[in-house]
């Protein structure tokens, strides 16, 4: 009977997914704002990458939000585990050679290129949420090899805190003096494909990187550290 | 006409893929299927030429998402009762 049920609701979902699909044809142009996007986009922000431009500007308050949500979802794991009772004992492997002596080379590579990638952010593809990520799987690639790395959990909370601050600030700063919140009137544009130019949104990038990073390595050290309080 | 092809290659194997995660009872096979997914996922939006949208997929649902995965999986059981 519950199969016969989810099946019936798949079937449904299927045909309304279906019906939406036909309705909006693949790659067809419907909004006049994408078309205002493509046109003007480089001219306005000076951006060379459209879709940071995008994301980082013309949504950026729906940027601020995805960063909070990110920030709330790791606050409710750090609580889950806290609270967890639900532990199992098992053995840790020494790691071994080739895993070690690699993790120490790709290490400090793995982060010089996630910073890279969101000091880049406004020229080439990827941003704040990529590089952070990339920076957090070093910290998780360090977490595996090592049983003696431990990352200061103060530190990158105060990290994760002062880059959110620092994004809220400079969103103010374009209430105050650009006229809206967000607002990239607040400095120099510059050149578009130079390192220093699309006003705000590489500081912006710069400040999610962080934030990003430090937020999800420390998710990570603490799904290990429930561990380590038992060995 | 060929990369079109290969492109619905991919699309069918991440389907067959998606149908062994929901079956499979071995859950560390599952999670590496699903970081496969999203691996193949993010070579597909290469080609739709969302190269953005392709790093975020494989920095997170083929890196991080499935390590999260595999430290859970090692904290609780392997298998699906």
């Amino acid at each position: 009977m519950r199969k016969l049920i989810a099946i019936a609701f798949l079937l449904i979902l299927g045909f309304f997914m279906l019906k939406i699909v036909s309705v909006f044809p693949f790659g067809e142009e419907r909004w006049g704002v994408s078309r205002h996007y493509v046109d003007k986009g480089i001219e306005e922000n000076r951006a060379s990458n459209l879709v940071t431009s995008i994301v980082v500007n013309y949504r950026g308050f729906d940027t601020l939000g995805e960063v909070t949500v990110l920030f709330l979802a790791a606050t409710a794991l750090a609580f889950l585990l806290a609270t967890c009772k639900c532990r199992k004992k098992y053995e840790r492997i020494e790691a071994s050679l080739i895993l070690k002596t690699a993790s120490d080379i790709l290490y400090p590579l793995l982060i010089l290129f996630g910073a890279y990638i969101f000091i880049h952010g406004h020229l080439t593809p990827g941003g704040g949420f990529q590089g952070g990520t990339v920076i957090a799987s070093a910290v998780m690639l360090m977490l595996l090899s090592r049983f003696t790395f431990h990352p200061n959990h103060r530190a990158l909370s105060t990290i994760e805190g002062l880059a959110g601050i620092i994004f809220v600030l400079i969103g103010f700063a374009g209430f105050i003096w650009g006229g809206s919140f967000l607002a990239n009137n607040i400095l120099p544009l510059g050149h578009w494909n130079r390192l220093f130019s699309a006003g705000v949104i590489p500081l912006i990038y710069i400040a999610i990187g962080f934030k990003v990073g430090a937020e999800l390595s420390g998710l990570i050290t603490d799904m290990y550290k429930v561990t380590k309080e038992e060995e | 006409m060929i990369l079109e092809y290969f492109m619905i290659f991919l699309l069918v194997l991440m389907l067959i893929l998606a149908v062994y995660v929901v079956e499979t009872k071995d859950l560390l096979a599952a999670v590496i299927a699903s970081g496969f997914i999203s691996l193949v996922a993010s070579i597909v939006y290469l080609y739709l030429q969302a190269p953005d949208v392709a790093m975020t997929e494989a920095a997170i649902g083929a890196g991080l998402t499935t390590l999260i995965f595999i430290i859970a999986i090692r904290k609780t059981e392997r298998y699906e009762k």
